[in-house]
């Protein structure tokens, strides 16, 4: 029978070094399970919904902490940043304020203080079907339970859907890839520098991830560059909480003007695809504009075109309408 | 009345260990040898259990064994079983195993074969009344309290006749109603004709309620998460199966329990029959997520209400049918109290209420911090918004209109209460709130976000009566109060303790109070639960201590001459009134007590007294002068509580959101024993009420029968962002007369109060829009907003 909230048995590996981490990773390939704050993995091995052999603990290597600045003007932040510094970060407020500001609305102050860049970016899906640990498509099943002629799907997408039907649900992934983030997984095979197109996956990709870090990699570090550094910033996470939390739908937008007219811009909705969605059509509907009322309007309705609503999640529409229009009217430098 | 103790701040004696974390909740106990269980529990809403086979675990070292629903005793549907081979919900009890420790516990879980054979299931009362629907038991489909189990199918031709946007309304199980409805809807100027849901939920405690037991000399020593104390013994006894007196327990601290602990339930006697299966101490630690299963939730309700107004705005007919959503089991009676909340709250003067508990495979259902009346202000009072301004009237002056006074009378029976202070809590408030000030500033538009403001009203009972109370003062001085009430969390235990000592004049320092363990002596009291204690323990302290004062009078008459008469209590010694020289202190009478014996030192007890409380004072019979009595002063009628509630919320039109901005609540509580203990008791009802308002529902798979909410992230009660910091709360301290110091309950109607006036709030910002639900969440504000429909149907249940 199924038991559930009894952590069972692994065999606990807590390298300080990331070469040490490849080894174990190389030698116990897909048994391996890698945890950095362990907010979320504890959770599944609580639930029993997932049973690794082997945990890989690599919050002890420090290599992977801190945010530096790079000899091209962009950051360099570990991937096992916690939120809280990433939030407080002054570097980060002072050119990246969006990222801060997504930091800084991830679930609650216990989490943030544990959870890291890393772990938040590549977290798992949050449809509560898989987490119910059903033998969902994501689980490795053959169906979707949440997109069924009665499924319970409010959390669930509007875009992009191929057999499941989950969101990414991060606060921080929007906003990096506002940013134009590169991720840098590495493995004892070498390094792979990853666009966010590479980086975050759809079900058409790979069903069972919403990553595309291999078993035997880990994600070191978040690059960002400096193009975007000092932009026009938005970020909102509309929540029904204040803290604790995932979002309905959030916003991260980046908007250079110069002139009085927008140059260029990378504007970024969470919780409405599998992978953060960006809008190109809105970035396009906005360039070479003068920023106002109109504009954000028409950026909000031309966001959400081609949305394909399931049983009860029609509200995302109308919110992720105004959520981009909001961040069109209201981001600031 | 000037007091000594009675309306001063006071730390109650639990706080500390509570700041400090030295508290030992019933998980925090350990005993030599002891072993742990795990529950096996149903994966399916519905289902016959043909075979449970253990022979895999069998080989795994360190497995004990199990029990079944055989192995233990069995009561009458649709009493809830201990565990169960007909399990009626997703994670209900079928088998409980014991190993030597939690991991092989679980790991024999999974090695446990459990053959069930599913049988249909439903979430909706609705279908299940439908011709040909699903019925929650083999054996039913309708039951509760005083409410047979039978089967009740309503004609095709009733759902046809409501259609999909009104209840349908079949023959009810239950119904009564006084004066002339029809007459009442004849005199009426505006009628408000509206079907509604409340969505039920849970109660999630913060304590999960584990609980650890093992044998000693032929008695059970249980240590539970209870908000009760001795109350609660006697049905403990008969899930463990055997005699009250047999059972010790150990009940000091309990982390939340909301009307979920208050009473005994049945999965807390599991330790105590692996122990005595195995020889051994067990501990059963109930995780979060199966408290989601086991913990109880609140009823919700599909309902129907018809309300007539007057030109003046007072209602003349309410006409209210509840149809109330009860688990599968016994649950409880939320839905009378919708009629008894009505008719309280608003007095129509012509009323009739009908209703029906219908069983669904969803977790069981228990009385939830104003089991039915908080349901029904949040249904309602949206309703007495709606028709204030269809007749022009303000908010509060229609509810001040219709409010209970003293001349209050209470349901069918017509039943006159103690007291109801109900407008002046309304006036109170509105003073304090700046009403009329505030309502300038409804609708108004700053950016995306428009201003809306509520006022809310709820009614809970408020106390019992017939319970006994037991002081003792020792040689050296000291007065100890044994309550056997329990300790929910709300501190009441404490302040009614000071009743006592407040008759002795008592100084606090000198009090001890003795809690929280059978094996101190404790006598029959009422349970924690139904805003009771302020007034039920009120009166049981007060005849204790009057008792230990005659009896302090009779031994200075003795020793130092006169008749007791001759004597008064001052700073804890018996003075003469004649002669204040000659006096004998508290301490040396209770010395005197013991040598005098007999019913000095609780040798001898009153007749009248409780089996349970008889036993009490034979462990401490001896140890100084004990006050024993049973609570035999008059009462007449039913002691009420009710709170009002005001909000100001932001609702942002572009996200949904709605943003707590303000709000405060005023209880009429009788006297207030403790100011920062009612602050806090008005302010944490209220917080509750934010969820109930805005978040908080059961969401199922109609389908597959699944919880999707099963942890705090999903079933999100307010956070601490998600409170105003302006909130506060107060009283209206005015005397209750039939409690000895004017005190009486009021811990439920903050919650519905709050709820209400959120919603009103919602409605206002909306400019009159109302939703006939709760919660209602940001996306039905979204829809509404965007002028699209809503993803659900008007009376759907558990699946929005």
């Amino acid at each position: 029978m199924i038991v559930k909230d009894v952590m069972p048995n692994f065999d606990l590996f807590q390298p300080k070094q990331l070469k040490d981490a490849f080894a174990i990773l190389d030698k116990f390939g897909k048994d391996a399970w890698k945890m950095a704050g362990g907010n979320d993995s504890l959770a599944w091995f609580k639930d029993r919904a997932k049973r690794p052999k082997v945990v890989v603990d690599i919050s002890g290597i420090a290599e992977l902490k801190g945010v530096k600045e790079t000899s091209d003007g962009g950051i360099e932040i570990g991937a096992l940043t916690t939120l809280t510094e990433l939030s407080k970060n002054p570097i980060v407020r002072a050119k990246y304020r969006v990222l801060a500001d997504a930091a800084s609305k991830v679930a609650s102050p216990q989490i943030r203080n544990t959870g890291t860049l890393g772990g938040n970016a590549a977290q798992d899906a949050r449809c509560w079907y898989y987490r119910y640990g059903l033998p969902c498509y994501r689980a490795g099943g053959n169906t979707c339970f949440a997109d069924t002629p009665e499924g319970v799907n409010r959390e669930h997408a509007l875009f992009d859907t191929d057999r499941c039907v989950t969101v990414n649900p991060s606060d921080t992934a929007p906003a990096l890839v506002a940013l134009d983030a590169k991720f840098v997984v590495r493995g004892s095979k070498g390094e792979r520098v990853l666009s966010a197109e590479q980086f975050f996956i759809g079900p058409k990709i790979d069903i069972t991830h919403l990553t595309s870090i291999k078993p035997e990699e880990i994600l070191v570090s978040i690059r960002i560059p400096k193009d975007w550094a000092g932009a026009r910033f938005y970020f909102e996470k509309a929540a029904e909480r204040n803290s604790w939390d995932f979002a309905m739908v959030n916003v991260a937008a980046a908007i250079v003007v110069s002139n009085g007219v927008v140059e260029r811009s990378r504007i970024v909705c969470g919780a409405v695809s599998a992978t953060p969605k960006r809008l190109p059509a809105v970035e396009d509907s906005i360039k070479g504009k003068a920023l106002g009322d109109d504009i954000a309007k028409v950026a909000g309705q031309t966001a959400t075109r081609g949305a394909r609503p399931l049983n009860y999640n029609k509200y995302k529409i109308p919110l992720m309408a105004n959520l981009v229009t909001r961040a069109v009217r209201d981001a600031t430098a | 009345m000037a007091y000594k103790l009675i309306g001063k701040n006071f730390t109650p004696p639990d706080l500390i260990a509570k700041v400090t974390g030295s508290a030992k909740y019933a998980e925090d106990f350990r005993a030599d040898g002891m072993a742990f269980c795990k529950l096996i529990l149903s994966p399916m809403p519905h289902g016959v259990v043909k075979k449970i086979d253990d022979s895999e675990a069998k080989k795994v070292k360190g497995y004990l064994g199990m029990i079944t629903a055989d192995d233990v005793p069995q009561f009458p549907p649709p009493a809830d079983p201990i565990l169960t081979n007909e399990p009626m919900h997703v994670g209900a009890p079928i088998a409980a195993v014991a190993a030597e420790t939690e991991a092989i516990a679980a790991e024999c879980v999974e090695k446990i074969k459990v053959t069930i054979e599913p049988l249909p299931f439903t979430v909706d009362p609705l279908d299940s009344l439908y011709p040909q629907g699903p019925d929650a038991r083999s054996n039913g489909n309708v039951a509760n309290v005083r409410l047979k189990l039978q089967t009740v199918k309503w004609e095709a031709s009733d759902f046809a006749a409501a259609g999909d946007n009104k209840l349908p309304m079949g023959k009810p199980a239950e119904e009564w109603h006084y004066g002339d409805l029809e007459q009442g809807f004849k005199d009426a100027k505006v009628i408000i004709e509206e079907s509604f849901v409340t969505a039920g939920y849970s109660h999630h405690s913060l304590e999960p309620r584990s609980a650890m037991a093992f044998w000693q000399g032929g008695k059970c020593v249980i240590h539970v998460s209870s908000q009760s104390q001795s109350f609660i013994v006697p049905g403990l006894a008969r899930y463990i199966g055997i005699k009250p007196e047999d059972v010790l327990l150990v009940a000091e601290y309990c982390g939340g329990g909301f009307g979920s602990k208050g009473t005994e339930y049945p999965i807390c006697s599991v330790p105590a029959h692996l122990s005595k299966k195995f020889s051994r101490p067990v501990m059963m630690r109930i995780s979060r997520g199966e408290e989601y299963a086991l913990g109880s939730a609140r009823p919700g309700f599909q309902g129907y209400a018809k309300l007539g107004f007057r030109e003046d705005g007072k209602m003349t007919a309410a006409d209210i049918y509840v149809i109330q959503e009860n688990g599968p089991h016994m649950g409880f009676w939320d839905f009378r109290n919708a009629g008894e909340a009505t008719s309280f709250m608003y007095q129509p003067l012509n009323m009739r209420w009908r209703g029906i508990s219908v069983l669904t495979n969803t977790p069981p259902r228990g009385p939830q911090r104003g089991p039915g009346e908080n349901q029904t202000a949040a249904a309602l009072e949206p309703l007495i918004d709606k028709a204030a301004r269809q007749l022009g009237i303000d908010r509060v002056a229609i509810r001040k209109l219709n409010a209970p006074d003293n001349n209050a009378k209470v349901g069918e029976e017509r039943e006159s209460v103690t007291s109801s202070y109900h407008k002046d809590a309304l006036d109170i408030g509105a003073e304090k709130f700046g009403w009329a000030e505030r309502i300038k500033k409804s609708g108004q538009r700053k950016g995306s976000k428009v201003t809306g403001v509520g006022v809310g009203g709820a009614f809970h009972p408020a106390g019992a009566n017939g319970f006994d109370g037991i002081v003792r003062i020792t040689p050296d001085g000291k007065l100890h109060i044994h309550t056997g009430v329990g300790n929910l969390g709300t501190f009441s235990y404490a302040g009614t303790a000071r009743i006592a000592a407040e008759v002795l004049g008592y100084n606090w320092d000198n009090v001890v109070i003795e809690r929280g363990d059978m094996r101190k002596g404790l006598p029959w009291n009422l349970g924690q639960f139904g805003s009771n204690t302020s007034f039920t323990m009120a009166r049981t302290n007060y005849v204790a201590a009057v008792n230990a004062k005659q009896k302090l009078l009779e031994i200075a008459a003795k020793d130092l001459g006169g008749a007791p008469d001759d004597y008064d209590l001052a700073d804890e010694k018996v003075v003469s009134k004649a002669d204040p020289a000659k006096s004998m202190t508290f301490a040396k009478a209770a010395q005197r007590a013991i040598e005098l014996g007999g019913a000095y030192s609780g040798a001898e007890t009153p007749a009248e007294i409780n089996p349970i409380t008889k036993g009490a004072v034979a462990m401490m019979a001896g140890t100084g002068l004990v006050g024993v009595a049973k609570d035999t002063l008059p009462k007449k009628g039913m002691v009420t509580t009710s709170t009002a509630a005001f909000v100001e919320i932001e609702l942002d039109v572009e996200t949904g959101s709605v943003t707590i901005v303000d709000a405060l609540g005023v209880a009429d509580c009788g006297t207030i024993i403790h100011p920062q203990n009612l602050a806090h008791q008005v302010k944490s009802g209220m917080v509750m009420g934010f969820g109930m308002a805005k978040t908080e529902r059961h969401v199922y798979d109609p389908k597959l029968g699944i919880p999707a909410n099963v942890g705090y992230y999903q079933t999100k009660p307010p956070s601490y962002l998600d409170v105003p910091v302006s909130l506060s709360g107060g009283g209206v301290d005015k005397p209750d007369p039939q409690s000895p110091m004017g005190t009486k309950g009021m811990g439920e109607p903050p919650l519905g109060a709050s709820a209400a006036a959120v919603l009103s709030a919602i409605s206002d910002a909306l400019g009159g829009q109302i939703f006939n639900r709760t919660p209602v969440t940001q996306d039905h504000i979204i829809n509404a907003l965007a002028k699209q429909p809503q993803a659900h149907k008007p009376l759907q249940v558990n699946s929005v």
